[in-house]
């Protein structure tokens, strides 16, 4: 059931109820409270300063808002610049170009130099849609999480995505922060506990044969399958794990040591994201019998985002028949 | 800045030549580096550290200081041979260049040495950062200058253009950009590998002030540095015309020493060159 401790929307499972927004939304009302806050937060973006949310810091705060044009590999260069002299950069770009064609410049400008820039990977996932596979982004996690001094955050819906924009801005160093285009529920609320490095459990049954663990905007469907599951007597513990990196370790080992199995839910790659992050944990400390939810390895497509959720694998359905497979690889 | 008088000029080219001999006992020390583009820019170098910044070597994060960026951060040896005269750390500690442990990386590193503004190796990332530093100061009213080293062969790089663009966007006035165009780059004569020409032109049309100088010529090269102090409207780039290898006849034009180790009979004759000003001056030795 769901951990009341969570403060999560008590509207979370009723779909025709529950407010929907972007992260990418609640990000840019982040942005400008982190702006408002702090007259060093300056933000640039690529040609995307609209779609990214940077509008609402540019419109009430022109001259700390640069726009850099569509040169990703120079607004990370102009970012780490503005950083070594004590501005704090918000970078805001689809993930695709931003973090990904430009993955040299903010290893070496960003991450060598320790710059205090946040990067901010816009347009992340199949929740992209209809711009199809060059621009839904689904190696992010993977190309941020290996670069040292790098902080990786991913916000379940717009309230987190909020709240790691305004955390980001405290944090000195870099960080990355993975955003959607599409509107998902909004179920956490501003008492739901948001503390980067420290997963979450949303629920837990009496008795847990599976750990889930998700990030983003996904994990509401881990949800809905726990749900689904517990209706079916199988239990289990959800955990929002809106920190890759650093990574919440000893809890995803003490909740692995509980249930006996996990399955990792994420928009991305099943190569090198959440899950992977999680099995280099596993292996070495409780070595567990896990199976991954996320696309394999093979590149998107246009679509509904529903539609592709179905096709790619990422769907509710297949949360639960992922369970259902990992509980018989059991050995507890 | 203070004006540059005779003896002044005099002591500059003094030191660059204390910094091309540091430069070749560094490399040779090290096993392996970048040659030719530092002993190209020895002067400039010298005319930078010890007449043009404005710089507090007991306070090397003075939040007032001009900025020097190194871009083609592969000509570290001579940065770290202007930095250590200049008195930002003990010369004894040039030795330790590319050694494990060592503050001076074989490219430079901004967390390790005092004086280095920003991490730099991979090429054409420099300007980028000199804009951001830039704009930094105009945001917080800062009168401090950012000069921005780069190398020719870097033009290549598209980061640049992207950065060149942006810098005349914003009119950044408070940026100097310096191009080493000393024509060699790693695979050959720039020329040849991807042409350049016309540089100048190309910086013209894409609204920069663009000057040309002799770049072994410290006067006029601080001539063109004071120009660009009344260049207003548009950022400034000095296409600083050198001789790769500077200063040692066997390594200058030839592109094969833009990355090659000496060994100790080179280093010799290299030594004994700079010393005699190349048989100007009757050698001890």
């Amino acid at each position: 059931m769901i951990n009341t401790e969570a403060k999560l929307n008590s509207k979370i499972f009723d779909m025709g109820e529950i407010e929907m927004a972007a992260t990418r939304d609640g990000f840019g009302e982040g942005l400008l409270i982190a702006a408002e806050e702090n007259s060093n937060v300056v933000a640039l973006s690529a040609d995307v300063a609209s779609s990214c949310r940077c509008n609402l810091l540019a419109e009430k705060f022109p001259e700390r808002f640069f726009q850099v044009g569509i040169s990703e590999q120079n607004l990370v260069g102009v970012a780490a610049g503005l950083a070594m002299s004590g501005k704090i950069p918000f970078i805001a770009a689809y993930a695709v170009f931003s973090p990904g064609r430009n993955w040299e410049q903010i290893r070496t400008m960003i991450c060598y130099n320790d710059a205090n820039v946040k990067v901010v990977g816009h347009h992340t996932g199949l929740l992209t849609g209809y711009d199809g596979a060059t621009h839904q982004a689904l190696e992010d996690i993977a190309l941020m999480r290996i670069l040292p001094n790098m902080k990786v955050i991913v916000p379940a819906d717009a309230i987190e995505a909020q709240k790691a924009a305004l955390l980001a801005a405290k944090i000195s160093g870099p960080v990355y922060i993975r955003l959607a285009r599409e509107k998902t529920p909004v179920f956490t609320t501003n008492e739901t506990p948001f503390i980067p490095g420290k997963a979450e459990i949303f629920w837990e049954s009496k008795k847990p044969q599976v750990l889930i663990i998700g990030c983003g905007p996904i994990l509401h469907n881990a949800l809905l399958a726990a749900d689904d599951l517990g209706k079916e007597k199988i239990g289990t513990i959800v955990l929002n794990n809106h920190t890759i990196k650093p990574l919440d370790e000893n809890k995803i080992v003490a909740l692995a040591k509980k249930c006996g199995a996990v399955v990792s839910v994420e928009e991305h790659n099943i190569f090198g994201g959440l899950g992977s992050a999680i099995s280099e944990v596993l292996v070495k400390n409780f070595p567990t019998p896990m199976e991954f939810i996320g696309s394999r390895d093979i590149f998107g497509e246009s679509g509904k985002p529903e539609e592709l959720f179905k096709k790619y694998g990422l769907g509710v359905k297949d949360i639960k028949e992922a369970v259902k497979r990992v509980i018989k690889k059991r050995s507890l | 800045m203070e004006i540059l008088h005779e003896n002044k000029l005099k002591f500059l080219e003094e030191i660059a030549n204390t910094l091309r001999q540091d430069v070749i006992e560094m490399i040779v020390a090290a096993g392996s580096g970048h040659p030719a583009g530092a002993l190209g820019m020895a002067d400039i170098f010298s005319a930078f550290y010890f007449h043009i910044l404005n710089h507090d070597l007991k306070n090397p994060n003075w939040v007032d200081r001009d900025r020097l960026i190194l871009s083609n951060g592969h000509i570290c040896p001579i940065q770290y041979a202007a930095l250590a005269r200049a008195g930002y750390f003990p010369i004894e500690e040039l030795k330790t260049l590319r050694k494990l442990g060592s503050r001076l990386q074989g490219h430079p590193y901004r967390k390790a040495l005092p004086g280095i503004e920003t991490s730099s190796g991979p090429l054409g990332e420099g300007l980028s950062q000199a804009i951001g530093i830039a704009l930094a100061a105009r945001l917080d009213n800062k009168k401090h200058r950012t000069y921005c080293i780069m190398s020719d062969g870097e033009q290549d790089c598209g980061n640049i253009w992207e950065a060149v663009m942006l810098a005349a966007k914003y009119r950044l006035s408070n940026l100097t950009a310096v191009i080493d165009r000393n024509n060699i780059q790693s695979d050959g004569f720039t020329e040849s590998i991807m042409p350049l020409e016309s540089l100048r032109e190309k910086y013209e049309s894409f609204n920069w002030h663009v000057l040309e100088v002799d770049g072994h010529n410290i006067e006029e090269f601080v001539d063109a540095i004071n120009e660009a102090k009344a260049i207003f409207e548009k950022p400034l780039v000095v296409i600083a015309h050198t001789i790769a290898g500077k200063g040692v006849d066997f390594m200058e034009f030839d592109f094969r020493w833009h990355a090659h180790s000496i060994d100790k009979i080179q280093a010799h004759e290299a030594l004994s060159q700079l010393r005699t000003l190349n048989g100007k001056i009757i050698s001890d030795d």
